[in-house]
Parts: C-alpha cells; sequence; structure tokens
C-alpha cells in the first residue's frame, strides 16, 4: 500500500527537494517509520520521546492526527498525509 | 548595513498595521502570499491567533491546512510571515527564532507598543529566520 506524503519547505532538504514522496504503512507510526529508512533524519524532526513534536502538525486526509489516534491513527488505501510545522512564535 | 530586501506595497502594510491594532492587545498574526519564485507579496490573509495571547501567537491548525492547501492550489508560497508585538519591540523573540519554519518567507513584525489600538507611531521591520540565525533586511515600501 503506498501513501501520498507532503513535505513542507523545511523538510526537503532531506527529500532531494521533492514536494511530495511515497510511503508504506499502516498506521501514521509505520509511515513514519518507513519515511525514515528512505530519509534519514526525517523521524526526528517529527517525533521525539514524547511522541509526535508540539510544533509538527500532521493530517491524514482532512484531519488533523491530534484528534484522529496520533502515531496509531489507521492509513488507509487511498489516503494521503500532508505535514505542516506549527506557524508560531512570541 | 542590510542586505536583504522586502519590496511591499504601502496598502499592505497599513492592513497589517490595522490588524495589530484591531487585535490589541493579543498578537495579531497573518500571511501575505505571493507566486511561487516571485519573492512578491500580493495576497493578504489574516489569520486568527488561536492562543489569543498577548505574547504568542499561533494558527490554528485547520486554519494552517486550508491555508497551505489554497496557496498550493493558486501555486503560491507564503512570501511574508507577519505577527505583532504588542508590548515589545519590533525584533524576533526567542521563541520566534526557535519556531521559524519557513526558510523562504520575510519574517515581518510589527511593534504598536507606542499607541496601542489607536493611531500612532509603530515599527515595522523584516528578518529571515534561517535554521536560529536573525538577518534583518531592508524594506522598500511601493507607493
Amino acid at each position: 500500500m503506498t501513501i501520498e506524503v507532503r513535505i513542507p519547505t523545511i523538510l526537503r532538504p532531506l527529500t532531494s527537494g521533492a514536494k511530495s514522496v511515497s510511503a508504506q504503512g499502516a498506521t501514521l507510526q509505520e509511515v513514519l517509520n518507513d519515511l525514515e529508512l528512505n530519509y534519514p533524519g526525517m523521524g526526528e524532526r517529527l517525533i521525539d520521546e514524547s511522541g509526535l513534536r508540539r510544533f509538527i502538525n500532521i493530517y491524514v486526509n482532512d484531519e488533523d492526527v491530534r484528534f484522529l489516534s496520533g502515531l496509531q491513527s489507521a492509513i488507509g488505501e487511498n489516503d494521503s498525509i500532508t505535514i505542516l510545522p506549527a506557524v508560531a512564535g512570541g | 548595513m542590510l542586505f536583504g530586501m522586502l519590496e511591499i506595497q504601502r496598502s499592505l502594510v497599513d492592513a497589517i498595521v490595522a490588524h495589530a491594532r484591531a487585535d490589541h492587545p493579543d498578537e495579531a498574526c497573518g500571511v501575505i502570499a505571493g507566486p511561487i519564485g516571485s519573492d512578491r507579496p500580493e495576497r493578504l490573509i489574516p489569520m486568527v491567533n488561536a492562543v489569543r495571547c498577548p505574547t504568542l501567537y499561533e494558527f490554528d491548525s485547520m486554519d494552517l491546512l486550508r491555508l497551505y492547501r489554497e496557496m498550493d492550489d493558486r501555486d503560491e508560497v507564503p512570501v511574508v510571515i507577519y505577527h505583532s508585538h504588542p508590548a515589545t519591540q519590533a525584533y524576533p523573540s526567542r521563541t520566534d527564532i526557535t519556531q521559524a519554519s519557513e526558510p523562504d518567507a520575510h519574517y515581518v513584525l510589527v511593534s504598536i507598543r507606542e499607541t496601542g489600538p489607536v493611531e500612532g507611531p509603530f515599527e515595522f521591520r523584516s528578518f529571515r529566520i534561517v535554521d536560529g540565525e536573525v538577518t534583518e533586511e531592508q524594506i522598500s515600501i511601493l507607493e
């Protein structure tokens, strides 16, 4: 099962500039593990020891995974994943 | 001597300052989108500060998704990301520096600390923030 993952500008140095890449997995965690295999360094930009990083948003289709099941969110055949860093500051 | 440059229309500067005053005492925030590769800020999109706070701002996560989808559909990028400092100088705070996530954007800060919600002097400055490094740039206002 191949999932399309949209990559934000700040992480494109890890994907040789690609705006979207393909990944495999039945849960978000599996998809992120697969991304880390193919694009080393991606994982730590997205997750830390407590889970999804506070200022990283990941969406499955139109849903923020924080309102789904977080890293355990199920990913299906035609789903697409979007990664967006928060726009935030002080 | 400043090397980078933001060219921006007067009407957009005025609109950002008006947004900052309207949302006082909370921080106001938003984006000016422009065509990919143009470095030209054209379409002002005021955003809701989801944390409604005088010292922090954050775009709501669903607003953020809609914003980026819409820019994608229109072949735009966030040329300017702006926010206000209601009570402090128009310079990136430590939080602004650690959270900056658009290396190609001009980060515009407006301070309305002198007169708050009413008309008066303001500071309007632009920065690049890349890998934790802040570089101020010149601003050229187009009439």
